[in-house]
C-alpha cells in the first residue's frame, strides 16, 4: 500500500446492497460522506449551542463561517441572494469538511472523486437553471444574448455563450477534484520517497531529509488548498446564482 | 396608549437596527477582510483560470462528439464545436479575469472585488 499512490482512492464496499440489479452498496465513500455531514452538523450545532453573547473560541469559528459566506453571497448576488444562503453554506461546509477530513492519514477523500464534485456542480447549475426559468421565464435566455452585438455575429456569439455556460459545471467540478487528487498523490509520492530512500543505509537516510521536508511543506499547502477550493467553490456558486437572480445585465 | 405605542416603537427600533447593520456591512468587506485576503486571492485566481479554459474546450469536444454520434455528421460537429469550445474557453478566462463584463455585467466585477 505504501508504494502505490493511487491506492488511497480505491472504493471498497463495506455493506453490499443490491436493489433491482443496481448497486447501492454502502462504500467507504458513502461512509465518509456521512461522516462529513455528521461532523459539520455536529460541529456547528455543538459550538453554537451555548449561544453566548460573547462567543467562545469555537463559537466564533462557527460565526466566522457564517459571516464569511453571508458577506460573500451578499457581495456577489445582493441581498436577494440571501434566500440561497442555506444552500451555499451547506455546500461550503460540505466541501470544506470533506477536504479537511481527507487530510487525516488513512482517511478517504470524498472530493477527490470526480463523480462527487460533478454531482455538486450539477446541483448548483440545476438550481441556477430551475430558479432562473421559474423566476424570469424565457427572459432567462437573455443571459446568452449580449448587448450590442451585430446581427451577423449573433448566432456565433450565442453558440459560444451557450458552450461557455455548459462548461461551468465541468470547470467547477474538475477544479475541485483535480486539486484534491493531485495534492494527495503528490503528498503520497513524496512520503513514499522517504521510506524508499531510508532503505539505503545512512546516506539514504540523510538524503531522505529532503523529501521529508517537502512532505511537511506540502501538508501545509494541502491545508491551504483544502480551504481555498471550498472557498472558490462557494464564490463561483454565488456568482452563478447571481446570474439566475439578475440575468440580462 | 402603552399597548398601542409598543408595536410601532418596536418596529421603529427594528428599522433602526437594520439600518445600523446595513451601514456596518458595507464597511467591513472593503476595510478589514479585503486586505487580509490579498495573498490568497492570487493563488485562487491561478487555480480558477487554468480550469476555466480547459473546461471550455472539453465541453466543446464532448458536445461535438455527442452531436456527431446522434446525427452521424462526423467529423463536422467535432470540428465546429471544438472551435466553439476554444472560443468559450477564452471567453471563460477573460470573464473570470474580469476583463469582459457580460453574462450579467455585475457578476465578474463584483466577484473580482470579492476575491
Amino acid at each position: 500500500m505504501a508504494t502505490d499512490p493511487i491506492h488511497q482512492f480505491q472504493i471498497s464496499k463495506w455493506i453490499p446492497i443490491e436493489i433491482g440489479g443496481l448497486d447501492f452498496s454502502f462504500t467507504n465513500a458513502s461512509a465518509f460522506m456521512v461522516a462529513t455531514v455528521a461532523g459539520a452538523g455536529a460541529f456547528l450545532f455543538l459550538t453554537t449551542s451555548s449561544r453566548g453573547l460573547v462567543p467562545g473560541r469555537l463559537q466564533s469559528i462557527s460565526e466566522m463561517a457564517y459571516e464569511f459566506i453571508a458577506s460573500m453571497l451578499r457581495d456577489a448576488a445582493g441581498s436577494h441572494g440571501m434566500r440561497f444562503f442555506p444552500f451555499v453554506f451547506s455546500l461550503f461546509m460540505f466541501v470544506l469538511v470533506a477536504n479537511l477530513l481527507g487530510m487525516f492519514p488513512y482517511f478517504f477523500t470524498v472530493t477527490s472523486h470526480v463523480i462527487v464534485t460533478f454531482a455538486l456542480a450539477i446541483l448548483v447549475i440545476g438550481t441556477v437553471l430551475v430558479y432562473g426559468f421559474w423566476k424570469h421565464g424565457l427572459g432567462f435566455l437573455k443571459l446568452f444574448v449580449p448587448d450590442g452585438v451585430p446581427g451577423v455575429l449573433m448566432p456565433l456569439v450565442v453558440a459560444i455563450e451557450v458552450v461557455s455556460f455548459l462548461s461551468r459545471p465541468v470547470s467547477l467540478s474538475v477544479r475541485l477534484f483535480a486539486n484534491m487528487l493531485a495534492g494527495h498523490i503528490t503528498l503520497k509520492v513524496f512520503a513514499g520517497f522517504v521510506t524508499s530512500l531510508g532503505a539505503f543505509g545512512v546516506a539514504g537516510a540523510a538524503g531522505a531529509v529532503l523529501p521529508l521536508a517537502m512532505t511537511v511543506a506540502l501538508t501545509g499547502l494541502e491545508f491551504l488548498v483544502a480551504f481555498l477550493q471550498a472557498y472558490v467553490f462557494a464564490v463561483l456558486t454565488c456568482m452563478y446564482l447571481n446570474d439566475a437572480l439578475h440575468p440580462g445585465h | 396608549m402603552a399597548n398601542r405605542g409598543k408595536p410601532g416603537d418596536l418596529d421603529g427600533r427594528r428599522r433602526d437596527l437594520e439600518a445600523a447593520l446595513a451601514a456596518r456591512r458595507r464597511e467591513r468587506p472593503s476595510g478589514g477582510e479585503g486586505a487580509e485576503r490579498g495573498g490568497k486571492s492570487d493563488f485562487a485566481n491561478a487555480l480558477k483560470l487554468s480550469s476555466e479554459f480547459i473546461a471550455g474546450v472539453v465541453v466543446g469536444v464532448a458536445l461535438g462528439w455527442f452531436i456527431d454520434r446522434m446525427a452521424g455528421t462526423s467529423p463536422w460537429g467535432l470540428i465546429i464545436f471544438l472551435l466553439l469550445g476554444f472560443g468559450a474557453g477564452i471567453l471563460n478566462v477573460l470573464r473570470s479575469a474580469g476583463l469582459i463584463a457580460e453574462f450579467g455585467s455585475k457578476a465578474p466585477k463584483k466577484g473580482d472585488d470579492d476575491l
